[in-house]
């Protein structure tokens, strides 16, 4: 499944209209170690560009944006316990399902290779 | 890089490992290596780690007259500190607010050594010179002096691997002389972390080799300054600029017994203030509900008023938990199990009065 990265460095995959996010290796690796993750609780109506969540680690706290519009259909809980996860493997470890995301969603966002190029310039 | 910040003679060799630098205290520090700050943090508290404390400060004083003269500059009483004992100490302004918090190592009968914080070298000297007599000599050495602090429940057991007599290693808040990869080094049984450790003092010019040394020795890895304040944290170790400021007396920061201003008359610079005056706050500890940690400047609320200011606070990795240090105001009873809201980024949270440490098993002193 193709996945795009925001400039925000979230990543999604979408599968219909169903959108899995996270966060990018280089927004896991300039954190570092994550402590908190807030779980964006289902039913959480979202712009595209809207907060979805709050992360944390020891030395800072950031927000974490939706790319897409959508409702939140599902959280994943297991971050709770293990936040640290994010840290691990951030590419495949998700935040949360958006469901009702249109299929154009993804026009305005990145493929892996223009991301790439993308985190060259910061 | 910012080139006004100041460099330790190590900052090469922590690039050259991957740590990430950041300023503190005006200095390029590594605030942590490749592992991170939690790994650092658990390897300090279950085995030892390395860290470069190179950028605080050391003077001498010495000379005719100088343990009395000390006496009277210092909160803690300094004549009656033995040969080989390192005290935990405050240099006062008039108002009894803390210019700084350091430790005296008495060296001889007249002579000792003061290790200041990093951002207060200058200021500490130029205060401490005004009230030591003519007849001692006052020496800046924190430029030609190397810092290092190895800290974990496996720092002695590094220490003897060197070749240190084990029966020689300075007991808890004592410090003794060592010849060490041919270098003659101050070691003290003092630190930050709450466990065993020891600060190892010694000519800057051998700072890069002795390092490397260290960090050859089975077991010992590098830990920056991230772990370094999630350790102090957990143990409820104040941190000069956030904990103590010289508007802060170090009665209010919890240190009021250590000072026996009621056991003698003992007269020093700011003794005055601090008989006369009631402490305005108490520094205490505080548990967050939750792993969200709150920062500096961040009211403690109790029923939507605010009692108190938070110091500092961090996620505390040995606990799972979130801690902090606030203080609380002296003008208005607060029950001891008051339970504050605390405003954090997007969230409020519940939190509590807790004794300090936090962490309960270092490894620091045994007898404590």
């Amino acid at each position: 499944m193709a996945k795009y990265y925001s400039e925000s460095h979230e990543w999604i995959e979408l599968d219909g209209d169903t959108a899995t996010l996270g966060i990018s290796q280089y927004a896991a690796d300039s954190l570092g170690d994550i402590t908190y993750v807030e779980i964006p609780a289902p039913g959480k109506v979202v712009a595209a560009g809207d907060i979805l969540c709050t992360v944390e680690s020891v030395k800072a706290v950031s927000d974490v944006y939706s790319p897409v519009a959508g409702t939140v259909s599902e959280g994943n809980s297991d971050l709770e316990a293990d936040p640290g996860a994010l840290n691990a493997d951030p590419e495949n470890t998700w935040i949360c399902k958006i469901d009702g995301v249109k299929t154009d969603a993804t026009d305005g966002l990145m493929d892996a290779a223009a991301y790439a190029k993308f985190i060259e310039t910061l | 890089m910012d080139e006004t910040l100041l460099k330790t003679p190590l900052a090469d060799e922590h690039v050259a490992i991957g740590a990430r630098m950041v300023p503190f205290a005006g200095w390029f520090m590594p605030v942590q290596y490749k592992e991170g700050i939690l790994a650092e943090h658990k390897y300090t508290r279950e085995h030892v780690s390395l860290f470069d404390i190179c950028h605080m400060g050391e003077f001498k004083a010495a000379g005719s007259g100088v343990a009395e003269a000390l006496d009277a500059a210092l909160a803690r009483s300094v004549a009656d500190q033995k040969d080989g004992v390192c005290r935990y100490n405050f240099l006062l302004n008039e108002a009894g607010g803390v210019i700084d918090d350091l430790i005296v190592y008495r060296m001889g009968a007249e002579e000792f050594f003061i290790v200041v914080n990093a951002a207060r070298i200058e200021v500490d000297f130029v205060e401490l010179r005004k009230r030591l007599p003519a007849s001692v000599r006052l020496d800046n050495l924190s430029g030609a002096t190397a810092k290092f602090d190895l800290q974990g429940p496996d720092s002695a057991a590094v220490l003897t691997s060197l070749g240190l007599d084990a029966a020689a290693l300075p007991k808890y808040y004592h410090w003794a002389k060592f010849k060490l990869f041919g270098l003659d080094m101050l070691i003290s049984r003092t630190g930050y972390t709450g466990e065993l450790g020891f600060e190892l003092y010694f000519d800057a010019a051998h700072a890069v080799e002795v390092w490397r040394n260290l960090l050859a020795c089975p077991g010992v890895k590098p830990a920056g300054l991230g772990a370094r304040d999630t350790l102090r944290l957990e143990m409820g170790y104040p941190l000069y600029g956030d904990e103590m400021d010289e508007s802060t007396t170090p009665v209010e920061a919890g240190f009021g017994a250590l000072l026996k201003l009621d056991k003698s008359d003992r007269a020093f610079v700011g003794s005055k203030s601090l008989r006369a005056k009631p402490p305005k706050k108490h520094l205490r500890g505080i548990v967050l509900e939750g792993r969200r940690a709150a920062h500096t400047g961040t009211p403690l609320l109790l029923d939507g008023k605010q009692v108190g200011t938070i110091t500092s606070g961090t996620f505390a990795p040995s606990l799972g938990c979130a801690v902090a240090m606030a203080y609380l105001d002296a003008s208005q009873p607060i029950p001891e199990d008051a339970v504050f809201d605390v405003e954090l980024h997007r969230a409020v949270v519940k939190a509590k009065l807790a004794p300090v440490p936090f962490w309960t098993h270092g490894t620091a002193n045994p007898k404590a």
